[in-house]
């Protein structure tokens, strides 16, 4: 996984609430058995017209946005189904960056997973961030520090110190819980013998 | 100290538990299918790396399976790619797989229930988020993305925080008329699509006992779309009869072992939650989505609403937006709403019980002429059951069509799907824009209320058509 420790970029804002899964990536594109690809048929739906053509209104159609690294949207962004495609639809893009005041908890977790940062912020801090892609200016996040710097502000954030660590050294999560086989093989030892019907034994 | 029933489940599964929270849950069941798997399995042949507990593990295509005769295969290249990936890695990783030729196929949250691969008090898992609806029996069950598919693959375990204990009581009767279904959208109603967001919620109440397993499994399904991670009831004799015999089910002396276990499961009666929801079940009415989201919910008497009564500026545009996407005027009646097509079938409404309930509203019926509907079998199991007491015939004399099992027109990844502004009343979960096709309307709706809009030709009140 890509390790995540600094990033600045002209954000992009999408002011929608409850932006689905289906909107960042529909189905007809999780037929892919790939993970990489799917960058050009983000947010398909809004992005292209019946023709194919670009959507000239839409945020991630328009220079400098369909160069931003950093997306920020409305609530409960990524709610809806599991896929996976949903992040890495976004990274394929470019956006390794997501910033909104709640986020869909599988989404969430997805996040971390593809080396993207899901930054939780309140409102009206949103709407402060939003105008630097009103004015297209550059904002600078420091996962090290929980900091978002813009102009000669900052704002801290907070996240889960576990998830840092793997997001800041870009670790495999597999690796890690193998490494705990030994408390697997145990745990599953004493289910044999309580809850013998798990095994079907 | 007095805990919830999640909580239990949670304790008896904890491998491990770092300082900071971070827990490694083992997994008891997991459940796969051709979308979000692939690339799981990639991950493990690129790691060179095995299924840790096949025999732990169950794999069904439902997304992308054709709903006509599949004598012929399926014709969409890709979909075609999707399934036979995931046949070829069942059998590269020793994985049991229901084929579209076992009649045992279907949807994988129909199918585990079904065959008994569904227990109380497991840990299940699966990478759709669907898999809520496990936890009508009593077991901790949730969605998870394709990375942690492949965790699960390989460890059988799954790294987790513990959610907030949430507890939904529903006490009273339920209006003639009203199902599962419009309790679950009149919850989602009212706390919102993230109202459950970090939570695992736990229905309780005699609404709730009184309900049947299968009525059950349509509120903890569509407990996602209140953004919960799971949802759970405790299980109870009608859980444990269910199960008896079942295929999966443990047997003999096993099956008293896990009885005996299984009767255990359930909230300490001084035990805390962090929230608490109270219901009463009289006052629940036939429900309907008008929007593009699933809390966009009114009742079938009720009104679309107008955005100028909103002073709230991003609810007002959401409204707005929705309207539009939608087709709808403000203050339209739900029942001037046309429909086009019915759809009955999903993981939410595509068991036997709600095959029932639509067939008793469409006996000796005819649909409206400007509509076209179809009936999608949750499973082969459910679409024999169904045929052997004579539902598909109902269904078909009145004008419905009669399908083969799988995901269907839910989200349209097959080739079932609607056309641009092509109005849907649909038994299914999800009303978001595109979900059932680019530019496809859906009113979310119980079967007895896609049965009723079917004959009407519009959004009606299945009330008006009980016997």
């Amino acid at each position: 996984m890509q390790k995540f420790n600094k990033l600045k970029s002209i954000p992009a804002y999408l002011p929608i609430v409850n932006i689905d899964t289906d909107m960042i990536i529909p189905k007809q594109f999780l037929k892919t058995i790939k993970r990489t690809g799917l960058g050009k048929n983000l947010f398909f739906e809004m992005r292209y017209d019946d023709q194919g053509k670009e959507v000239n209104d839409f945020a991630l159609n328009q220079s400098p946005f369909n160069n931003s690294k950093i997306l920020i949207a409305g609530k409960n962004f990524g709610c809806g189904s599991s896929r996976e495609h949903a992040p890495w639809a976004l990274l394929d893009f470019g956006i390794t960056c997501v910033i909104s005041s709640s986020y869909a908890d599988i989404f969430y977790s997805n996040c971390f997973k593809n080396g993207i940062l899901p930054i939780i912020l309140e409102e009206e801090k949103i709407k402060e961030l939003s105008e630097y892609a009103n004015r297209k200016e550059e904002i600078s996040v420091d996962l090290n520090e929980e900091k978002i710097v813009y102009g000669n502000s900052e704002i801290k954030f907070q996240i889960d110190p576990f998830k840092k660590k793997c997001l800041l050294e870009g670790l495999d999560d597999i690796a890690l819980s193998l490494k705990k086989s030994d408390k697997i093989e145990k745990f599953e030892r004493n289910i044999k013998n309580i809850k013998p019907w798990i095994f079907n034994d | 100290m007095s805990t919830t029933l999640y909580d239990k489940i949670w304790n008896d599964h904890l491998v491990d538990q770092q300082e900071d929270g971070t827990a490694l849950l083992f997994v008891d069941r997991h459940l796969v299918h051709e979308v979000t798997s692939p690339q799981a399995f990639e991950g493990l042949r690129n790691s060179n790396r095995k299924v840790r507990h096949p025999n732990l593990t169950l794999a069904v295509a439902d997304h992308n399976v054709p709903t006509t005769d599949r004598t012929k295969g399926i014709a969409d290249a890709e979909s075609k790619i999707q399934v036979d990936t995931l046949e070829a890695n069942c059998k590269e990783f020793g994985v049991q797989l229901f084929g579209m030729d076992d009649k045992r196929q279907g949807i994988v949250h129909i199918i585990g229930p079904e065959q008994g691969f569904t227990q109380p008090g497991t840990v299940i898992v699966c990478g759709d988020s669907h898999t809520a609806t496990h936890g009508a029996f009593g077991s901790l069950a949730f969605g998870i993305g394709t990375s942690e598919v492949e965790h699960v693959l390989a460890t059988q375990t799954l790294v987790q925080k513990k959610g907030k204990n949430f507890r939904i009581n529903v006490n009273g009767q339920l209006p003639l008329g009203v199902t599962s279904k419009d309790v679950i959208l009149q919850i989602i109603g009212k706390i919102g699509t993230a109202g459950g967001t970090g939570s695992v919620i736990e229905y309780a109440g005699d609404l709730i006992r009184s309900l049947s397993v299968e009525q059950r499994m349509t509120i903890c399904n569509m407990t996602i779309e209140g953004g919960a991670r799971a949802g759970l009831i405790a299980p109870d004799e009608k859980i444990f009869n269910y199960l008896k015999g079942k295929p999966m089910s443990p047997k003999g002396d096993n099956w008293e072992k896990a009885l005996n276990y299984w009767k255990g499961l359930k909230t300490d009666d001084n035990a805390s939650f962090d929230q608490e929801l109270n219901l009463n079940a009289g006052e629940i009415l036939p429900m309907i989505t008008w929007g593009t989201s699933p809390q966009d919910v009114i009742t079938i008497d009720g009104k679309v609403p107008n955005p100028q009564n909103e002073n709230d500026e991003d609810k007002k545009n959401s409204i707005e937006r929705s309207l539009k996407y939608m087709g709808l005027k403000p203050d339209m009646a739900a029942k001037d709403i046309k429909i086009d097509k019915v759809f009955i079938g999903s993981c939410t409404n595509g068991r036997i019980e709600d095959l029932r309930e639509a067939a008793k509203i469409l006996k000796d019926k005819k649909i409206s002429s400007h509509v076209s509907a179809m009936v999608v079998p949750g499973s082969g199991l459910v679409k024999e059951q169904a045929e052997q007491e004579g539902l598909d015939k109902i269904f078909v004399n009145s004008g419905f069509e009669w399908r083969e099992p799988g995901c269907s027109m839910c989200l349209a990844m097959n080739a079932d799907k609607l056309k641009p502004e092509e109005r849907c009343a649909s038994t299914s979960n999800r009303n978001f824009e595109g979900r059932q096709g680019r530019g496809g309307r859906t009113h979310l709706v119980s079967p007895g209320m896609a049965a009723a809009a079917a004959i009407s030709g519009n959004l009606d009140d299945v009330r008006k058509y009980q016997n």
